[in-house]
């Protein structure tokens, strides 16, 4: 199991479009991906759980991967939140 | 044995598009489902599995074919406001776990649909902001839609023959949806006459009228209806005697609606000679057609934040260039005045924003202030629609002379950026600012020498001059057009805006009252920008009117000291003088 700490950049925050893009991505591999967020946790591959996160810009959150490729996994969704979803930061 | 009169029922809501109609009824009922709990039986567990199956296929299905639509008929914009609703469907994991839950607890579909999802929609409906709250209405929607599905209630949206629709509420989707039948009139319970529903059924030329307390809880299928456009009236099961006021009503609207038509290509003049601009208010690239079609001098008001809605990240520079260039071309020769965003800061959705006044507070030209890459957008967008040299550019909720000075360094800044890359634009872009707030109206003079017109906006010059908020129930009866301060306040920016050698004109809505009309004629005002239905009306008044009268009728106001007076006295003039228009 990989926990990794990210910051929401881009200045939409968590709208449809990112969360979208969380979840596709999530799908690509097969480890468990869960979302904690203020003692919430939410499974990073349903996009109805990530909407409930409702982050906006500056927000932290913890990332959970348990699974044959957690570290694959950990690394490119680090990237996508470093990358503000490749939105407007 | 004859069945018992059904008694006639008159209501009053307000109108929002023209024409009278008459019709039978026919009530658009959107419903939440009932969901029972129910055991089953370990054989029917898979049956139970390829129907929840179905149901989410079919409810796929369904949006896609409404997505589709929307876009053919709104254009994608608008379309994207329901793609949330489709991603949800799509959500492997809540639709797995509703699975599993139905194989283990062996419930039926719709009970553990309804509980699940459930479980997130009350997470979402509790959220702080404003965003999340809408998305927990689209997780709501798609329930509704699977348990609908899964109930085989089909979302009736057809109907044989021509009907008066009538309905609580009537949304975007639903109006279009409708109208693929033949819709005589549109009446609703709720709405107000600048929802998308209504711009709808405007430019298909349907007859509406909306905020008509009771109407769907008052009338059934079948009852026979009219409906009056002009006045918000609606009368169901009317008797003879009505239907034939009605009927006589409606002829006297035709033949009206044919002289006005041949006002069209006419200037909007008084008999001795007196010129006035005349412009459209608009929001929606198709209302465009209908305002060429009424002949307007031009579009006064373009609201830009239409560009926003349903949208979640802002327009880049490249969309709102495509749009605001649509706008200029189709208008060409004649002016387009694009106004910048006003919004309030929480409908920009980047922050969990929750002002205790917001109409005191983050919102008009101060959001854009702070917000300067997206005004920069924007700025630059205008700027290149401008190079036929017929845009012009307005900044909403200025309040002080170092306001207009900031916002127009950005435009300079603008300029500058697209000149640096080689990127045409018209130079002498003229530029004007909204006069709402009260102490833009007390330095009118001071903004005349920093900009190249004023355009007054009544709808909130007035809220904040009478500390009244229209949506208040309790007061709003307090919102008065004619209250004598209103009046003088009016003639004050006028005069100081013209002494700067600036036009002044409105496009508040009491440019578009015709009992307004002579006032503001009289006071000096140069351009009026009104609703595109009341084009003609207004045109009319100033038509056959002098310019001597009309001040004196501005002068004789102007010593009024209470609305009553001025109100009275104004409808006596507009009676004598033009029965056939409507004014309150």
């Amino acid at each position: 199991m990989i926990e990794r700490e990210v910051t929401i950049r881009n200045k939409m925050g968590l709208h449809t479009r990112p969360a979208a893009s969380i979840v596709k991505l999530a799908a690509k591999f097969k480890s468990d991906f869960y979302i904690e967020k203020d003692g919430v946790e939410i499974n990073g591959k349903s996009i109805i759980g990530v909407m409930t996160l409702a982050a906006e810009q500056g927000a932290k959150m913890l990332l959970r991967f348990t699974g044959v490729d957690e570290e694959e996994a950990t690394k490119a969704m680090a990237d996508l939140f470093d990358r503000g979803f490749d939105e407007e930061m | 044995m004859t069945e018992p009169k059904k008694p006639e029922f008159i209501l009053k809501g307000i109108p929002a598009s023209p024409g009278i109609a008459k019709g039978p009824v026919y009530l658009f009922r959107k419903h939440e489902p009932t969901v029972e709990e129910r055991s089953l039986e370990d054989g029917d567990i898979q049956n139970e599995i390829t129907r929840l199956e179905q149901s989410i296929a079919r409810s796929k299905k369904e949006l896609r074919k409404i997505y589709d639509f929307a876009e053919k008929k709104l254009g994608n914009n608008q379309a994207k406001i329901l793609e949330a609703q489709l991603l949800i469907l799509d959500d492997a994991i809540i639709f797995g776990t509703v699975f599993d839950r139905v194989r283990k607890e062996k419930k039926n579909a719709e009970f553990i649909v309804h509980d699940e999802i459930g479980k997130y929609h009350r997470l979402m409906i509790a959220a702080k902001d404003e965003y999340t709250r809408e998305r927990a209405n689209d997780l709501e929607d798609v329930r509704n839609r699977i348990l609908r599905n899964l109930q085989e209630q089909r979302l009736v949206s057809k109907f044989e023959g021509s009907n008066i629709v009538v309905a609580q509420n009537l949304s975007a989707a639903d109006t279009l949806i409708l109208s693929r039948n033949e819709v005589l009139a549109f009446a609703t319970e709720i709405g107000g006459s600048t929802s998308h529903s209504v711009l709808l059924a405007r430019a298909m030329k349907i007859p509406t009228v909306v905020g008509l307390p009771h109407v769907a809880g008052k009338s059934h299928d079948g009852d026979t209806m009219i409906l009056d456009g002009y006045s918000g009236i609606v009368i169901i099961n009317p008797s003879e005697g009505t239907i034939r006021k009605y009927e006589r009503k409606q002829k006297k609207y035709k033949e009206f609606e044919e002289r006005l038509s041949a006002l069209r290509d006419l200037p909007a003049e008084t008999l001795d000679g007196h010129r006035i601009q005349l412009a459209a208010n608009i929001e929606l690239v198709e209302e465009l057609e209908f305002v060429k079609m009424q002949g307007a001098d031009g579009v006064g008001l373009y609201r830009s934040e239409i560009l926003l809605l349903g949208k979640e990240v802002f327009p880049s520079e490249q969309e709102q260039v495509h749009q605001y260039k649509i706008l200029a071309e189709a208008l060409y020769p004649k002016q387009v005045i694009i106004r910048t965003f006003d919004i309030g800061g929480d409908k920009l959705m980047m922050q969990a924003v929750t002002e205790k006044n917001p109409f005191l507070g983050w919102r008009g030209i101060r959001v854009m202030l702070d917000k300067e890459d997206l005004f920069l957008d924007q700025l630059r967008a205008i700027l290149r629609a401008s190079t036929r040299k017929n845009v012009a550019v307005m900044f909403p909720m200025i309040s002080s002379i170092k306001e207009v000075r900031s916002a127009k360094k950005f435009l300079e800044e603008a300029k500058r950026q697209l000149k640096s890359k080689d990127i045409l634009f018209d130079e002498n872009i003229k530029i004007g600012v909204m006069v709402e707030v009260p102490s833009a109206a007390v330095i009118a003079e001071d903004l005349a020498q920093e900009v190249d017109f004023l355009s007054i906006g009544t709808n909130d010059l007035i809220q904040y001059l009478l500390a009244v908020d229209r949506g208040n129930e309790i007061v709003s009866s307090l919102y008065q057009e004619f209250h004598p301060a209103v009046v003088r306040f009016l003639r004050r920016i006028i005069e100081r805006g013209k002494r700067g050698d600036v036009w002044v004109g409105m496009c508040g809505e009491m440019a578009g009252d015709p009992l307004a009309t002579l006032l503001l004629l009289g006071l000096g005002l140069d351009e009026f920008s009104v609703v595109p239905t009341m084009l003609p009306e207004i045109k009319k008044i100033i038509r056959s009117v002098h310019f001597t009268e009309a001040k004196h009728v501005a002068d004789k106001v102007l010593e009024m000291q209470t609305e009553d007076e001025i109100k009275t006295y104004l409808q006596r003039i507009m009676k004598e003088k033009f029965p056939d228009i409507p004014t309150g």
